[in-house]
């Protein structure tokens, strides 16, 4: 057997270039991601509960289309795009954050992080690999899922209203459902990694994501207005929505932008905190 | 080599590891003993970075771990066999692994028939025994084909045909010119596999040597005799300037004199021995000797007479008892 003998089976290093090395830590998180059953079900979900919830409630609308008052038709006449992406939405948010969260916490549970700190001991190229191929799987995912959403919603409405890609804005808000998607799975590793256990970290963004974020539309005044806009689900989800109020603080890319603020500036936090906890 | 300078650890109010020095050296297996929560573990974790020290250095081949650009190629670790995602097939545990060093696929698959789990590799190791863990951690410490390894309890939860070969295993990588540091609270499979020890307790260094001067150092050299006539000797020996204790089948245990001398006595005054015997203390005797005061964990000593099995109250005395059952059944 290669390793009981005094030949080196294995070179002690081996000469890549930065990149390559950083592309062999992606390969192993993808590695790490695909070989666990539990990832596999929470992104097939993320596709199967968005496009089937768009389907069912834009199917409601459309069967009850007769029957709704004229003042409902004129909201969903200005606006169909955002009721279409909308229906699913709120799945495609829950999956990401769940699933973000877990390629991190999941390690500390079961105890693999030490493995991967043995194997990467500067730790913060895991992190790094972690995100960009977490981001980049979701943001397939995510469009697979908006795209498919969007294509089933405009069919179902197009007796009543005719919906296109091509129309203002409405590209740029199904591209804009991956991105958003794909930066919140980015913030959920940054929220896996600061807290580190599963059940807390889940808690923890769901309950900002879903509830709190939404509730800050209920405070009062100017100051109100302007911690609403800034949170940074709220502003990231400018991109990924059309008809924007006219006076609407953030236009969406600024939006978006304000968001990877955020998770940059969390992101950061987590980075720092992995390279000094012990693990 | 790991060289170890200064090391301490603090978590809290307490120092687990204690301004802790040693070095290990290729070519031989080093056993690193010490009583529970004695800081083995912290020390290892600290040698390869997952702690971060409160003072010292650990370098491996002059350098820090968290320096080593291909840490698994140079330096192989078994920390916590069970620290293994449950979901995943022990190939792709291994696998993730070799990905971040560039190692191959087909190291993986040596590494899985090397430790015996081949059949069971595409398998979840949640249904892995506690052995079979072992095994793949074992495996991942040995993927990069390292020439240190760092082995916490490795042999825990093998049976005894995986404690054999793992000892054999690791003599052989020793022989080959690596360093092996194993961790054990097994003092007899210590005795059996480590030429070098690094004692530890309570995070402090308490001895560094090889196995054999370590045993013959710390426990007390004693000679069993029996003679036809005990007191004639026993007088012979404490003139000489021994000690001598009966024991119950007649023997006398004789110390601070060696065999040969008590040969001589008895010979000089024509007492017939039946048997000479110097006995040799075990690596445990040696251990605990040495670690008495240092242990933190310790149960009560078991002094005095057999604890006898208590003895059922008589008949009568549960008679009623069953009476008043039977009564409340009706």
């Amino acid at each position: 057997m290669t390793a009981t003998t005094a030949q080196r089976a294995v070179p002690t290093s081996s000469d890549r270039s930065a990149i390559t090395r950083f592309g062999n830590l992606v390969g192993s998180e993808w590695t790490k991601l695909t070989s666990v059953r539990s990832t596999i079900w929470a992104l097939l979900l993320l596709v199967i509960l968005s496009v089937s919830f768009t389907g069912l409630l834009i199917g409601l609308i459309s069967g009850q289309w007769d029957t709704i008052t004229e003042q409902q038709r004129q909201v969903i006449r200005l606006d169909p795009v955002s009721q279409i992406l909308g229906a699913g939405f709120q799945f495609s948010q829950l999956a990401v954050c769940v699933l973000g969260v877990l390629v991190v916490t999941s390690e500390y549970t079961t105890g693999t992080i030490r493995a991967s700190m043995l194997a990467v001991p500067r730790r913060i190229p895991v992190l790094a690999a972690k995100v960009v191929l977490f981001a980049g799987v979701t943001f397939m995912v995510a469009e697979v899922a908006a795209f498919s959403s969007f294509f089933l919603g405009a069919a179902i409405l197009s007796p009543h209203i005719p919906v296109s890609l091509t129309a203002p804005g409405v590209l740029r808000a199904v591209i804009g459902a991956g991105l958003y998607i794909s930066m919140l799975g980015i913030f959920a590793i940054a929220v896996g990694t600061l807290i580190r256990h599963t059940a807390a970290a889940i808690t923890g963004i769901i309950g900002f994501v879903l509830v709190l974020a939404p509730l800050t539309l209920l405070l009062p005044g100017n100051l109100g207005k302007y911690v609403y806009a800034y949170l940074p689900t709220n502003a990231g989800q400018q991109l990924a929505t059309t008809g924007q109020a006219a006076d609407a603080l953030l236009s969406p890319w600024q939006g978006f932008g304000v968001f990877a603020l955020w998770t940059a500036a969390l992101l950061t936090l987590a980075a720092y905190l992995l390279q000094r906890r012990d693990v | 080599m790991i060289e170890v300078r200064d090391l301490s650890k603090r978590y809290g109010d307490t120092l687990a590891v204690d301004h802790l020095s040693f070095t290990v050296y290729p070519g031989s297996v080093t056993g690193f003993l010490g009583p529970n929560g004695a800081g083995k573990s912290t020390t290892m974790r600290l040698i390869t970075g997952l702690d971060r020290a409160t003072t010292g250095t650990a370098t491996i081949n002059g350098v820090a771990y968290a320096d080593l650009p291909d840490p698994l190629r140079v330096v192989g670790a078994l920390l916590e066999a069970g620290a293994v995602h449950p979901g995943r097939s022990a190939f792709n545990h291994l696998l993730f692994l070799a990905r971040t060093q560039a190692i191959g696929r087909r190291r993986v698959e040596e590494m899985l028939e090397l430790v015996g789990l081949t059949e069971v590799g595409h398998e979840r190791v949640g249904g892995f025994s506690l052995g079979m863990r072992q095994r793949l951690g074992i495996a991942s410490a040995l993927l990069g084909d390292p020439e240190v390894l760092i082995l916490d309890e490795p042999v825990n939860g093998l049976d005894p045909d995986g404690i054999f070969w793992f000892r054999n295993l690791i003599r052989h990588l020793a022989a080959g010119g690596r360093t092996v540091l194993v961790s054990s609270h097994l003092m007899t499979e210590m005795a059996l596999t480590a030429e070098n020890l690094i004692v530890i307790g309570r995070g402090r260094l308490i001895a560094q040597s090889s196995t054999a001067e370590f045993i013959s150092a710390n426990s007390e050299h004693s000679v069993r005799v029996l003679t036809p006539d005990p007191d004639r000797l026993s007088q012979l020996i404490l003139t000489a300037g021994g000690t001598v204790t009966r024991s119950a089948d007649g023997a006398l245990t004789v110390a601070l004199i060696d065999a040969a001398r008590i040969g001589d006595l008895a010979a000089s005054a024509a007492v017939t021995l039946h048997e000479l015997s110097p006995q040799v203390a075990s690596l445990e005797e040696a251990f605990m000797e040495r670690t008495h005061e240092s242990r933190q964990y310790r149960g009560a000593d078991i002094v005095g007479e057999p604890l006898p099995v208590p003895v059922p109250a008589p008949a009568a005395a549960i008679a009623p008892a069953q009476g008043t059952l039977a009564g409340t059944s009706r």
